[in-house]
């Protein structure tokens, strides 16, 4: 128990953040309107794409002669790219054709 | 500190550009600033982050790899047919799992396997007032690290494996795979997972040291070298064991399901980037992650009630499995349905007041949004009243006939959501149906029997008449028969929903 305790107030910060994101998560795409439900997956998919920060600090981190973590950590790199890069653009090209039906 | 602020700023413009993801007005502003804000946390990340006073270094594997992924995802992106796009999505969803299972593998390998194998980084005594014994015990491994290193492995390789199955399964190339006991065999797998990861977690606590308060004594229990093989053996069966377990787990879910999977895989990748967010302490990864997964999640479900099936009925894959149970109106006597021409349905077309069309993955499949959007306007022109009746479900993703009419330059506004689109099939006349089925079928709502009972449907039948255009009588997805095809209000116009278009277009110019 005291451990659990323990464990609970040195690492609060990050419980507090994981708390309010499950609830800001649910309730800002409460309402979406079932139009937007693909192009809303997609921009979550890129969004999703941040882990590509962890593959950067991954590379960025790795000795030279470490050749596993350089070559799992440039594949890493690539991989997130594709799918931040994908993801943004894909997402896009899907709302810019409900865009342009709207000004005519 | 800049890194922060930019940190900080990065995960506003994620909530902000979700937020605006949500209403069609501001989507696609919504994903820019999204963007944005993911590339300044990228470069911020690539110039100021340190860690212990050290800079990040291999600028040259960094870009490049940068420059590597943006080529191939850019130019993928740009390329994909409007119908691949569920594909696409799963595919880039795949990616970041793979990401993040990389991640994993690298940061085991440098807890466990620097240079001589040994890399113990002490973790911090407790504090003396969390003493509740006279001895206590530390361990040498970072025991918090290890678990997110593992959560990371685990759903990150699900996420991939998974999303792979699912894109293959979607272009094709992937059949439906079931087997007998085939659940059994996954809920085997998950089991063996979570075993083997709690049995791993417990084995590395057995090292570090025993302290005794009151006798001064100390126990150190070191690392022998089968310890480390030990240890890699299970790390490396369980990364196989969630591949395996990825694949198996989305292959027996029949196609009409893949974007509730799709859907839940791309929470699953949240998930997974969270974890690099704990293992790095990175509020970005974390609060996007995080953010990501919950949306996902519910995303998921919204989905579901939408077939007004719940998740675990999705998973489990009851359709695939029930089929002969499930399909209760399949062995009544159906009675016969009846044929329309072309030349006949140009005719009551031509002479409606208001005509619904009723898109399904049939239209998708034979790329038929532009032969229709043709149709729809040459209707107009003579003075008919055309919409879209579009099913929260109709095709491979929500909103996939949106995307797809969208692309063949059909205004926004006449596109109508199944709740309006129902308040008006009373006062139409002609309803089109191309290559719709179960989200049409009236069994969802009489036959408490059907598996799709209780889904909400169109309720085509109150039209005047309907015309429905299939390749065949074969049942759709859910497989079971529609018994809007044998009402006498329903007549059957059979073909390729393209080829019947264009010489529906061509019969109406002749009139």
């Amino acid at each position: 128990m005291t451990d659990f305790l323990n464990w609970i107030t040195l690492h609060q910060q990050i419980i507090y953040i994981v708390i309010l994101m499950v609830f800001v998560g649910i309730e800002i795409i409460g309402r979406v309107p079932s139009v937007l439900h693909t192009p809303l997956m997609s921009g979550a998919n890129a969004i999703h794409g941040v882990v590509i920060i962890g593959a950067i600090i991954v590379m960025g981190k790795a000795e030279a002669d470490n050749y596993l973590a350089l070559i799992l950590g440039f594949l890493a790199v690539v991989l997130g790219t594709l799918n931040v890069v994908g993801g943004f653009v894909v997402t896009d090209r899907m709302l810019e054709m409900f865009k342009g039906k709207k000004k005519k | 500190m800049l890194l922060t602020l930019i940190y900080l700023i990065a995960s506003v413009t994620f909530i902000v550009g979700l937020k605006m993801l949500s209403n069609p007005a501001t989507a696609r502003n919504g994903n820019l600033i999204a963007a944005g804000g993911m590339t300044i946390a990228i470069l911020g990340t690539i110039f100021l982050y340190e860690e212990d006073g050290q800079k990040l270094g291999n600028y040259g594997w960094i870009f490049g790899g940068i420059a590597v992924g943006t080529l191939i995802g850019f130019l993928a992106a740009k390329k994909v047919k409007m119908t691949a796009m569920p594909e696409m999505v799963s595919l880039f969803n795949g990616m970041g799992g793979a990401c993040a299972m990389l991640i994993s593998i690298v940061e085991f390998d440098h807890l466990f396997n620097k240079d001589s194998g040994v890399n113990f980084e002490w973790t911090a005594y407790p504090p003396l007032s969390a003493l509740t014994s006279d001895s206590f015990f530390i361990s040498a491994l970072p025991m918090g690290q290890l678990l997110i290193i593992l959560l990371g492995l685990i759903i990150g390789t699900v996420s991939f494996t998974g999303s792979m199955i699912a894109w293959g399964k979607l272009n094709g190339k992937v059949k439906d795979f079931s087997f007998k006991n085939q659940q059994v065999l996954n809920i085997l797998m998950l089991v063996l997972i979570v075993a083997a990861a709690s049995y791993l977690l417990w084995y590395c606590n057995q090292v570090g040291v025993k302290i005794n308060v009151l006798t001064g004594m100390d126990n150190t229990n070191l690392p022998t070298e089968s310890f480390f093989t030990n240890v890699k053996i299970i790390f490396y069966g369980l990364f196989v064991l969630s591949i395996l377990y990825g694949v198996f787990f989305v292959l027996p879910i029949g196609g009409a399901d893949m974007p509730v999977v799709i859907s839940l895989l791309n929470s699953f990748t949240g998930v997974a980037a969270a974890c690099g967010g704990f293992l790095y302490d990175n509020k970005v990864m974390l609060t996007g992650g995080i953010l990501v997964g919950a949306a996902g999640t519910l995303l998921t479900i919204l989905m579901c009630k939408a077939m007004n099936r719940s998740l675990a009925n999705v998973l489990i894959g009851s359709f695939g499995g029930n089929k002969a149970t499930g399909g209760g109106g399949a062995g009544k006597d159906q009675g016969t349905y009846k044929e329309i021409s072309i030349t006949d349905t140009a005719v009551v077309m031509a002479y409606a007041n208001k005509v619904f069309i009723v898109p399904g993955y049939g239209l998708a499949v034979a790329q038929a949004q532009h032969v229709c959007h043709e149709l729809e306007k040459l209707l107009e022109s003579k003075g008919v009243e055309v919409k879209y009746a579009i099913h929260p479900v109709a095709g491979r993703m929500p909103g996939h006939m949106n995307v797809l009419l969208a692309e063949a330059d059909v205004p926004y506004e006449k596109l109508l959501e199944m709740e309006h689109a129902n308040e008006e099939f009373s006062t139409t006349d002609v309803v089109l149906v191309l290559g719709a089925n179960d989200v049409v079928n009236p069994a969802a709502k009489t036959d408490p029997s059907s598996p799709i009972y209780g889904m909400p449907i169109l309720d085509v039948e109150l039209a005047k008449n309907v015309i429905v255009n299939k390749r065949s009588m074969k049942p759709g997805y859910a497989g079971i028969e529609n018994d809007l095809f044998f009402q006498p209000k329903t007549s059957m116009l059979f073909g390729d929903a393209k080829k019947v278009l264009q010489d529906l277009v061509g019969e109406i110019k002749n009139l």
